[in-house]
């Protein structure tokens, strides 16, 4: 789960992290207040769940409260486009306003879950500013990795040691152990999946600061920290996602035309490979889950028909803690509520295929089955509306 | 011989009071396995399937000889049922367990490394379908019938698309050995490289199919350990060309994020190491099939 910028910094700060004095706006008039407040000049920064914010126009220094008015009044509801966003962008719904720093040297720091290790790794780089994958691509010499031991945590001296191998001197050693550890512990005891800041400037003044903050959860753990369950906002989420997610399914927009509702990660993976290979696009990944009951199937139906690119329906269901009986009895229900007007294949294997098999025989509906994974991919590729051949 | 349930596995499940846990233990006894306790807190000296339930699971252990441990255990529970596993002496725990917090299982790793070799648990998933020797026994949710007894080893991360992989080699003739489901999580108790490991030193298995999946590094680490010290056969499929980068495909592990991670990659590093890999999912058990007729003409 991500939050804001605002909301991380709001976080870090609280674990010890230097940040610059700023406020939340959500008018123009909001925005030229708190400009007042903080000072000019200052900077208004457009509050999406995205990267590369500056490059689509999102963040702006601005010398005087006009300036502030008009911008604020500019970026509020628009749609910015970064290139984390895809193309349907994010909606700018808040703003935050901060002091403007004069800035020396950026540093880039982030913590990460490292698979390999399986520990919480520190990535850092003197040469800030730019996004961690150009910085890996274009100056991967710089790059500092330090793990840390979960049973003893971040211990000073690996923290000073990386201030030291970034360069820093001085007053910065202290400031940067401060930071290093403040990030550690909130990401440990917030149950945080990424933190990251960048830049962490050096200011004229050769103090520490963390000029942008990102941080994301791991939804398995928002049972017990409903301090940060409660920073959610739905309206940076895809609505189908989002939607899919409350029914206990788990769903992912794609650009195709040909809707999946299968069971299994890896087999819904499978099945859109092999969409791709029968020539045609997957709509959308989507997992049922385990134990799916007709009602899910038909949640499932609802959900991928959200999707007005969607021309077929292909389900293919391999049943272990499933069964094909009550997925079945879902398609045929799917047929009656949902007024399907479009081809649904339907592959089932697994836990009580013979029943889910009778089942769709004897309903009056036009499903066209497949009895394999392959059959399956290409009945549903040849179901496609044709496009009238252009001569 | 298979790897890690055979006949003479004497199984705890921890939660087999719940819906869910009773359920699959019914059909675990009914497919021979031998299900010897359960343990729940606070339901101890009761009985569930004509078998007894213990408190702890040091108890259960201590009165029934148990080896071996499959974890119905809630979320936010199930780190804690893993280390007590870990504790009373199981060889071999196996957790089905979906939507453990990431740090539960750095925890659990960490807290087994206090076992010397010779006596640590070896732990499989979570989030995974299980693990399955045909005829002999399971731990897990699999559907049981669609697996043929026979010489060929699986090991992958999805457990649906393990059970399609034994699907079409049954249509095929082609039997297993064992199947271990590792799970889909981006921390797991055995990776890729550790049931490799066992299946090279299993004298009931011929060849190996691994089925991996975009995201981690397991599979390059299983590429390297097969170039470098297998001997037999190994068949692979890579779940997830398709997958576009930063979007997480429903498993937790299941996203690109790093160099080396999407699925065309990982195909070329398992080729790289002398693997067969099939070129799309419906070609799983003919590609098993091919690679045991080249292990016949050599």
């Amino acid at each position: 789960m991500d939050i804001h910028e605002h909301q991380a910094k709001d976080i870090l700060a609280q674990f010890g992290v230097p940040v610059p004095k700023g406020g939340l706006a959500f008018s123009p008039e909001q925005a030229a207040h708190r400009a007042r407040e903080i000072g000019l000049p200052c900077v208004v920064k457009a509050q999406i769940h995205s990267g590369g914010r500056g490059e689509a126009g999102g963040v702006k220094l601005c010398k005087t409260e006009a300036e502030v008015r008009d911008y604020a009044a500019d970026l509020l509801g628009r749609t910015l486009v970064t290139k984390q966003t895809g193309a349907s962008g994010k909606t700018v719904h808040r703003l935050w306003v901060e002091d403007a720093t004069d800035i020396a040297q950026e540093i880039y720091l982030g913590f990460v879950l490292d698979r390999k290790s399986e520990r919480i790794m520190i990535v850092a780089s003197g040469h800030g500013g730019m996004e961690i994958e150009d910085l890996a691509h274009e100056d991967p010499d710089s790059l500092v990795r330090m793990v840390i031991d979960p049973a003893t945590g971040l211990v000073e001296f690996q923290a000073r040691e990386l201030a030291f191998r970034l360069g820093l001197k001085g007053k910065q050693i202290g400031q940067m152990v401060t930071t290093l550890r403040a990030c550690y512990r909130a990401y440990r005891d917030l149950d945080a999946m990424m933190v990251e800041i960048n830049p962490l400037a050096i200011t004229g003044e050769g103090d520490l600061v963390a000029l942008d903050a990102k941080m994301s959860f791991d939804t398995n753990a928002l049972f017990r920290r409903p301090q940060v369950a409660a920073l959610r906002d739905p309206a940076q989420e895809d609505a189908r996602e989002a939607m899919a997610a409350d029914h206990g399914l788990a769903y992912v927009g794609l650009d195709g035309d040909i809707g999946c509702i299968i069971n299994g990660a890896g087999l819904a993976m499978a099945t859109m490979d092999m969409i791709k290979l029968a020539g045609g696009e997957p709509a959308n990944f989507l997992d049922i889950g385990g134990g799916a009951s007709p009602d899910r199937v038909v949640t499932a139906f609802r959900t991928v028909l959200t999707d007005p690119n969607v021309s077929v329906i292909l389900v293919n269901i391999f049943a272990g803690i499933n069964r094909c009986d009550w997925i079945a009895k879902g398609v045929v229900q799917a047929y009656k509520e949902v007024g399907l007007t479009i081809p649904v294949v339907v592959r089932l294997s697994g836990t009580n295929v013979t029943e889910g098999r009778a089942i769709l025989d004897q309903a009056d509906v036009p499903i066209i089955t497949a009895g394999t994974l392959a059959e399956a991919a290409e009945a549903a590729v040849a179901a496609r509306p044709q496009p009238v051949a252009a001569e | 011989m298979a790897i890690l349930i055979t006949e003479e596995t004497r199984v705890v499940v921890q939660g087999m009071t719940g819906r869910i846990g009773q359920f699959h233990t019914q059909e675990m006894i009914e497919a021979g396995t031998k299900v010897v306790a359960g343990v729940t807190p606070g339901k101890g000296g009761t009985s569930v399937l004509n078998r007894p339930q213990f408190d702890t699971m040091r108890e259960a252990v201590e009165a029934t000889g148990a080896d071996a441990s499959l974890l119905f255990v809630p979320p936010p529970m199930a780190a804690d049922a893993m280390m007590e596993a870990a504790e009373a002496g199981i060889r071999t725990a196996v957790c089905v367990t979906d939507g453990l917090p990431a740090q539960d299982m750095m925890k659990v790793k960490r807290f087994l490394r206090r076992y010397p070799r010779e006596k640590k648990m070896r732990l499989i998933g979570p989030n995974c379908a299980g693990i399955i020797s045909p005829g002999k026994g399971f731990m897990g949710i699999m559907p049981p019938h669609i697996y043929t007894p026979g010489r060929v080893g699986i090991v992958g991360r999805s457990g649906t698309l393990g059970y399609e992989a034994a699907s079409q080699m049954s249509a095929l003739g082609i039997g297993v050995s064992s199947s271990i489901g590792i799970g889909g999580d981006p921390i797991n108790g055995s990776s890729f490289r550790d049931i490799l490991k066992l299946f090279e030193n299993d004298p009931e298995t011929d060849a190996v199919i691994m089925i991996g999946e975009i995201g981690g590094p397991q599979e390059a680490e299983a590429a390297a350990y097969v170039r470098d010290h297998m001997s037999k056969p190994v068949a692979a499929y890579v779940a997830g060309l398709s997958a576009p980068k930063g979007r997480k495909m429903g498993h937790a592990g299941a996203i690109i994020s790093a160099f080396g991670e999407s699925a065309q990659e990982k195909v070329e590093i398992l080729q790289e190491a002398g693997i067969t890999v099939a070129p799309n999912p419906s070609l799983m058990g003919e590609t098993v099939a091919r690679i045991l007729d080249m292990k016949e003409a050599a």
